[in-house]
């Protein structure tokens, strides 16, 4: 039942309980005119503390393609926040007024703080370089769609895998499938954090390799998950230009992949994927963004206990 | 050789690495006590070399769990009538709270406050543990 829950960490839900959302957002792309007033009389708040244009997006139009309507903030300086409200009173204030929330804080932890403080359902929107749940579930609803199934692959992660909470969530998803392998590619400096490292892969067996060169490894990928070196992510801005360029997706590097490696990305791109790639049948990641609306809409609708 | 007098009634922790007595009187707000506490540091140990001990002329009620952490070696006894009535064994514990305090600075817990600070055991051998908020893993009190 995953009626009044809510999504923080990919921990939080049994494979069966993700089951039921990525069936019924197979439903809703098959027939969204269906889902068209489900939320009717429902509100969602979406409370950003930290920048975002698609995920924000994705939710908002996830919550009016059901019907329902949407209030909150998409900077914390408009907010009483800046007056230095905690994180528990801001919750515990918007549950007041809405049915569900969304929460996007640059605090790692916070929207666990958040949910533990309220009874309505509080959803991770990505907190600091920790977590991004529901962009895993838009990974994976990709996944299925292209290949039907997430078990018996091999993922490669590219870029910053120290703080791309899309990718520690993923990987936190993907460890409890089958025949799952990890290539992780990145320069030494941004490898995944231990308690992925130890607590996630090492735990569960997952056999994964660490490189710094993607070529060698390519035509073995299924799925090739770019991510961007987050500038606001480094105390040292000498760092960020160091290791911004290293690892950078182009046609040139596309003819060592397979014919069926598809290329992922989280978005939003800066260059770490040429635009020429942008033409390549593999490159996925504008579908992916679509895919994202729709599991979000899943999501809403399960949290709500509606379906 | 300086000698602390044996106590009647009260706590006796033994066999704290040294170094690490005076950071254990601290966490244990022995500061404040309106008792006798006597803490003694690099006393001589055949197992150790040097260790640090706590005398406690009084028997109060400790919260002794978290001592785990630091050494589970350490060892507590609880005397009466100026005798060993009771050994208390230490183990590291699964889960402290309000104990340790996460170091990541991008870590919920260094801005909110009222916030229970949760810490769960990683690796029994590294005595590893990890933020319930952040994941962030610490080895407290590490030397």
């Amino acid at each position: 039942m995953l009626k009044g829950r809510s999504l923080i960490d990919p921990s939080d839900f049994s494979r069966e309980e993700f089951r039921e959302i990525f069936d019924l957002a197979h439903e809703i792309i098959k027939n969204p005119e269906k889902f068209r007033k489900s939320c009717e009389g429902k509100i969602l708040a979406t409370l950003f503390y930290e920048p975002s244009t698609r995920t924000r997006f994705s939710f908002e139009a996830a919550m009016l393609r059901l019907g329902g309507q949407i209030i909150g903030f998409s900077e914390p300086n408009s907010s009483s926040v800046s007056k230095g409200e905690s994180i528990s009173d801001t919750i515990r204030t918007i549950e007041c007024y809405a049915d569900i929330a969304v929460m996007r804080h640059p605090k790692e932890g916070a929207p666990r703080v958040a949910s533990l403080s309220v009874d309505f359902p509080v959803i991770n929107a990505g907190d600091g370089g920790h977590q991004h749940p529901t962009q895993t579930l838009t990974d994976i609803l990709t996944v299925e769609r292209l290949k039907g199934n997430v078990e018996h692959k091999v993922y490669g992660f590219c870029g910053d895998l120290k703080f791309g909470r899309t990718v520690h969530s993923l990987i936190k998803f993907l460890s409890n499938y089958e025949g799952v392998r990890f290539v992780l590619i990145s320069p030494e400096e941004l490898r995944v954090p231990e308690y992925v490292r130890e607590e996630i892969m090492m735990k569960k067996n997952v056999p994964f390799v660490e490189v710094e060169k993607m070529e060698p490894y390519l035509g073995e990928i299924d799925f090739l998950y770019m991510t961007r070196v987050q500038r606001e992510r480094f105390f040292n801005e000498e760092d960020y230009i160091r290791l911004k360029d290293k690892f950078i997706l182009d046609s040139e590097k596309m003819s060592y992949a397979s014919p069926e490696t598809y290329v992922l990305h989280p978005l939003p791109r800066v260059n770490e994927i040429s635009v020429e790639v942008d033409n390549d049948p593999r490159a996925q990641y504008f579908q992916q963004a679509k895919n994202g609306m729709y599991v979000r809409m899943a999501l809403i609708l399960k949290l709500l206990g509606i379906y | 050789m300086l000698e602390i007098t044996s106590i009647e009634k009260g706590i006796v922790i033994d066999h704290i690495p040294s170094g690490y007595g005076i950071k254990l009187f601290n966490l244990l707000r022995l500061e404040k006590a309106d008792y006798t506490v006597a803490l003694i540091i690099n006393a001589y140990s055949e197992k150790m070399g040097r260790k640090d001990i706590i005398k406690i002329n009084n028997k109060i009620q400790l919260d002794v769990e978290f001592l785990g952490l630091i050494n589970a070696d350490i060892t507590i006894n609880i005397i009466d009538e100026g005798k060993i009535a009771k050994k208390v064994r230490l183990t590291v514990p699964e889960k402290v709270t309000n104990v340790l305090k996460c170091k990541n600075p991008r870590c919920v817990t260094s801005i909110e406050s009222n916030i229970d600070h949760i810490f769960h055991l990683v690796d029994r051998e590294k005595r590893s543990y990890r933020c319930e908020y952040c994941d962030d893993i610490i080895i407290p009190y590490d030397k």
